[in-house]
């Protein structure tokens, strides 16, 4: 159940469009179903009332589209940012990708997105009608009467262990400033490190065998914004279409999380969007464990102009021998 | 499709003892690429270049690939060989197929199949390489020094004497720096004025010399051979060129209570001012926070009194912008403030000095004319106690002093308790040092003299604190030695302050992308062979700036600096070294990384239009390799998201191309 | 090729100023190290990829080393830190996923330390014949 109502975001928008602040709107709109919200452009208050939507499903984050809509539209694109956006939004800034002058950002405060994985194991199949109310109302084709849910206990991963309800970066902020959380968002993490290598391997084996490389991880992610992707590039030595080479294949999910490791803000969008469920933001949160761990805490985007840990140093670091000195009960 | 030929070299038996070379040279034949492959007893013999030139043209090869010893001793050969065949010298790959092959394997199975692999390794690269054409940049003929101590003194006599113009900009109104304080120098014991001040004559008479006294580096841009530099020159409120020096203005000026930098604010100047009689250039400044007639208009009277009209109190800064072909900094060094160690109560009692004020009370031209009075009631000291090491040596995690050893304090301070013996032999003199470091020629002689001959008290160990009472200074002290400790009631008390770089040289390393240590020293490209350049291509370090020093060694780091200056400039071009960055503009997401990862500031920015498929312009902002500045490290080629950064010579493709021949 | 004794191949990328000189050193210095060891030269170990890493073990190795100019010692001042940094994140990665560590080095040579090149070599090359054959790397993506 979100604080703050769509009615106050559309009339927001519609405000801003009026007095020519901003010329369009990066918003979320309906899809197919109830829960599959898209990221949409809206020019006017009519589309907006027409289509602009926000309930418990709007967890696309519109950082990255800012590079693309940045260079294509006149005057200024008016986005919403969920506290865990602005995150993306600064690294972004601090990459040079888009224009910050070309921006006018709202913050809006987030009560937390539901996994519509979460709810139809809640629900059985047959989803075709969600109303998210005060609880989430879902309407399937089997049951007589629509199920109630409460939001709380079928949250994605990712707010599960939010990490901040603090915006990082606004022009203008709904509703109230946020905190950073503690969270236990590393505890996964720990209870694989915990195991033996081969128990880990088995783990990981189960979870990769299943990609289908379709790419929505690489597509969503906010640090992915490369002008050419190492994987489409023929000259990267990466790139290779051919079935007769897997590296591609087997190291994909390797090399894209260590091409993020240092610019990944761990906002879940990899794994929210994963067709296939892989926990993918498993490989992101160790890099980032690590370095918290061995370079000192650093959450990129927090602030723009950081310097990552991969492209800092200083002249006692760990050495690499000794990274694996703890964490292994078999070492 | 290259057209690739190998040549397996035996190097008598080094190669063929434990490698079957026909077998080497057979097996690379059917390498994708290779058209011709041979073998010979001594590759890089005359006969065996005059096989590769001659297999050049026969074949028309458009690479090499010798399989031999180490690229480290014959690489550059063979590329000559390849050039002289008319080919580009970067289509040449060795294979280490001796020093890393035949030297380290025993039986001729393994060391051939081991040899057929690296040769392998270098068909798969060759086959990936491009000719590469080294860049020229032009050299501005000129050199800029900061800082006009007796490094950047020295530094810019020597340029100047192989004939190239040299500018020093000095912040100071005059040259001269640190030295020009000092009364005597070790361990030859001659005045430091009679050897400093004729090189300062030097510098003011040298025509290919010119000095931007009072003046300040304000911006650097460019590259090696060609910086553009921004200096400030101060508004001094005199006409530098029509001053005379005179003095007539010093004399008249009626504000004469302020403190004499110069002697360390132990004595007064006036507002209009010429730091000493030797001053380089021997032209007056008016101090702009002490004048009456700059702060309220009122007075003129050093306008009214000066002959030759130089006076000027609508004087402006003047910006003054210069190219140079290389940068030598010689910033030098200050003594670290006292104010956190109160134990020596230096901030209580005007008897407690340092070593540098101490320099000014011995000096003929001092507060005191050379006489050792006290600074509190101008009475003769009869005990005085130098504390060593103060500020030096400390523990890496006190809040006060430095970690390193100041260096010269050791020298010095034997130096000040032989002369006060000297002149002054009823005086008692106590030195407490926790180590007495003389490592230099006639150092520790001199040290044993002051000891041995000049009867100074060395005690080994520290003074624990100084306590002002009366007219004694009473300090407490244990003989480490003796294990006991000391009282003893000094009517002076001395202390070797550490020293530390000047605070203009960090601001002016950013300005440089020149690297400094944790201590703000710079960084030299390698500390022990380059110890003179910085890691900034064509920024040279002379003096203090870079380490603690005493003069004879600032003399010839200085000396040193200026000939690596003298290589630079001396050149028409530069050529550069072909095996550097590159980025490919249309993958670049100007994200910065490769910027923040390069050690020697050769990444820039810039704004790049770029015509799109549907015929509108994109403005994008994209990395540029100064092709002059970059070393061809690779730390961006890795560091870059997008592969957009890639190396010349190591090109990823190459690298994969051999991980992948080696691990078939 | 017989098949009657395994032997493992191993990659190690060399940077030119220090580990590789130290490779010919313990080359003049008639040093032996296993033939399963190959050399890539490279001018800095800082120019060392991931992806050289990944691709060596996807292509078969069974082990890959990396050497560099001790820190502090590199020719181009802070190329073998990053070196430092970038390895020790991708070979803590390799280990989370299960992949022996054992495989992986990071090791400074200096170009006087052959003796220390070929003993790093010799240990190394030990460890990894005892893994035995690296099928881990290749297999991740393909549940048996």
């Amino acid at each position: 159940m979100q604080k703050i109502t769509q009615t106050q975001l559309i009339d927001k928008a519609a405000s801003l469009l009026k007095d020519g602040t901003v010329s369009c709107v990066l918003g979320w709109s309906k899809g197919e179903f109830d829960y599959d919200i898209t990221p949409a452009v809206f020019k006017t208050e009519e589309e907006l009332k027409d289509g602009f939507v926000w309930n418990d499903f709007c967890g696309a984050n519109f950082s990255k589209y800012l590079i693309e809509k940045t260079r294509k539209t006149e005057g200024k694109i008016l986005v919403f940012l969920k506290p865990c956006d602005t995150y993306s939004f600064n690294q972004l800034l601090t990459e040079h990708r888009f224009d910050r002058e070309k921006v006018y950002a709202v913050g809006i405060p987030c009560e937390g997105m539901v996994d519509v994985e979460k709810v139809k194991v809640a629900c059985g199949d047959g989803i075709i009608k969600i109303d998210c109310g005060e609880k989430i109302a879902v309407t399937t084709l089997y049951a007589d009467k629509p199920i109630e849910l409460d939001a709380k206990d079928v949250l994605l991963e990712r707010c599960v262990n939010c990490k901040s309800k603090k915006h990082v970066a606004y022009d203008e902020l709904l509703g109230e400033e946020g905190e950073v959380l503690e969270s236990a968002r590393f505890d996964e993490v720990e209870k694989l490190e915990a195991m033996t290598p081969d128990e880990r391997f088995a783990f990981w084996q189960n979870e990769l065998s299943r990609c289908i490389r379709c790419n929505a991880c690489r597509d969503v992610c906010p640090a992915c914004t490369c002008e050419k992707c190492v994987f489409n590039n023929p000259q990267s030595g990466v790139e290779n279409k051919s079935p007769a080479n897997s590296f591609e294949e087997k190291m994909f999910h390797i090399i894209r999380a260590y091409h993020v490791a240092g610019r990944c803000t761990d906002c879940g969008e990899c794994s929210r969007v994963c067709p296939q469920n892989i926990p993918l933001h498993l490989l992101n949160r160790k890099f980032i464990k690590d370095m918290n761990e061995f370079y000192g805490e650093y959450q990129a985007g927090s602030e723009v102009g950081q310097r990552a840990p991969l492209v800092n140093y200083t002249t006692d670091d760990v050495e690499p021998g000794e990274v694996f000195d703890r964490g292994d009960i078999d070492a | 499709m290259q057209r690739i030929g190998v040549f397996v070299c035996w190097c008598g038996s080094n190669i063929a003892g434990t490698v079957d070379v026909q077998a080497v040279s057979d097996a690379l034949k059917n390498e994708p690429g290779v058209v011709f492959s041979t073998n010979y007893q001594y590759m890089c013999s005359q006969a065996g270049q005059d096989m590769i030139i001659n297999a050049v043209k026969e074949h028309n090869l458009t690479g090499i690939v010798v399989c031999s010893c180490s690229p480290r001793m014959h690489e550059a050969t063979f590329r000559r060989t390849a050039q002289a065949a008319g080919l580009n010298p970067y289509m040449v790959e060795i294979a280490n197929i001796r020093e890393q092959c035949s030297w380290v394997h025993k039986d001729i199975p393994t060391g051939t199949e081991k040899a057929i692999i690296l040769g392998k390794a270098a068909v798969a690269k060759v086959n990936l390489n491009t000719p590469l054409t080294p860049g020229e940049s032009p050299v501005t003929k000129r050199a800029l020094v900061i800082g006009g101590g007796i490094a950047g003194i020295q530094t810019a006599l020597d340029i100047a004497d192989a004939g190239f113009p040299v500018d020093i900009v000095e912040k100071k109104p005059t040259i001269g720096g640190k030295m020009a304080q000092l009364d005597k120098t070790f361990p030859t014991l001659d005045c430091a004025a009679c050897i400093l001040t004729p090189k300062m004559v030097d510098v003011a008479q040298n025509d290919k010399i010119r000095i931007f006294s009072y003046s300040e580096v304000t911006d650097v841009k460019g590259f090696v051979g060609n910086f553009d530099v921004t200096i400030k020159k101060n508004a001094r409120y005199v006409k530098e060129d029509i001053c005379t020096g005179c003095g007539a203005c010093v004399e008249k000026c009626p504000m004469k209570k302020v403190p004499n930098e110069f002697n360390l604010g132990m004595d007064n100047r006036s507002a209009i001012y010429i730091p000493f009689a030797q001053a380089v250039p021997k032209v007056a400044t008016i101090d702009p926070n002490a004048c009456n007639m700059l702060k309220n208009g009122k007075c003129g009277l050093c306008a009214r009194v000066c002959a030759a009209g130089a006076i000027d109190y609508t004087q402006k800064d003047e910006y003054i912008e210069e190219k140079y072909g290389a940068i030598v900094v010689a910033t030098g060094f200050n003594p670290i403030s006292m104010d956190k160690f109160d134990e020596f109560a230096y901030n209580q009692s005007k008897d407690v000095i340092t070593s540098l004020e101490f320099e000014r009370l011995t000096n003929a031209a001092g507060p005191t004319a050379g006489k050792l009075l006290r600074p509190s009631d101008g009475k003769h000291p009869h005990t005085i106690v130098f504390v060593q090491c103060v500020g030096s040596r400390c523990d890496a995690c006190a809040e006060k002093g430095k970690e390193y050893c100041s260096k010269i304090c050791c020298m010095y301070t034997a130096k000040h308790a032989m002369l006060t013996r000297d002149k002054y032999p009823d005086t008692d003199v106590y030195v407490f040092y926790i180590d007495v470091r003389t490592p230099g020629k006639n150092f520790d002689e001199f040290y044993r003299r002051a000891v041995e001959e000049y009867g100074v008290h060395y005690v080994k160990g520290m003074v624990g604190k100084v306590v002002p009472e009366g007219d004694k200074l009473k300090v407490q002290a244990s003989d480490l030695l003796e294990n006991k400790q000391l009282h003893i009631d000094a009517d002076l008390v001395v202390l070797a302050a550490a020293i530390e770089p000047d605070k203009s040289a960090r601001p002016l390393a950013t300005m440089l992308t020149a690297s400094m240590d944790t201590n703000d020293f710079f960084t030299e490209a390698h500390p022990k062979l380059r110890p003179v350049e910085s890691p900034t291509a064509g920024v040279f370090l002379s003096g203090a700036c870079q380490g603690p020093k005493d003069i004879p060694e600032t003399v010839s780091q200085a000396g040193a600096a200026a000939s690596k200056v003298i290589g630079l400039l001396a050149k028409d071009k530069l050529t550069g070294n072909p095996c550097i960055a590159h980025s490919n503009e249309l993958m670049c997401n100007g994200c910065s990384s490769c910027e923040r990862v390069c050690p020697y500031g050769a990444i820039t920015y810039e704004d790049k239009e770029f015509r799109m498929p549907d015929r509108t312009t994109l403005v994008r902002r994209i990395a540029v390799v100064n092709p002059a500045v970059c070393q061809g490290c690779g730390a961006c080629t890795v560091a870059c998201p997008s592969g957009a950064m890639d190396l010349h010579g190591f090109a990823s493709g190459q690298i994969m191309a051999e991980v992948d021949a080696i691990c078939k | 090729m017989q098949m009657n004794e395994y032997k493992p191949l191993i990659v190690a990328f060399c940077c030119n100023w220090c580990s590789y000189a130290g490779a010919d050193l313990a080359g003049n210095n008639r040093l032996n190290y296993p033939a399963d060891v190959k050399i890539i030269r490279v001018p800095c170990s800082c120019r060392v990829n991931p992806m050289f890493i990944l691709r060596a073990f996807q292509r078969g190795a069974d082990g890959v080393i990396i050497c560099g100019c001790h820190p502090g010692d590199c020719h181009y001042t802070s190329g073998n830190y990053y070196t430092r940094r970038r390895m020790a994140m991708l070979f803590s990665m390799l280990d989370y996923l299960g992949i022996e560590k054992e495989r992986t080095r990071v090791e400074w040579v200096s170009a006087a330390e052959g003796a220390k090149f070929a003993a790093t070599m010799n240990d190394f090359a030990e460890k990894v014949a005892a893994l035995g054959e690296n099928k881990r790397l290749e297999d991740l993506r393909c549940k048996r």
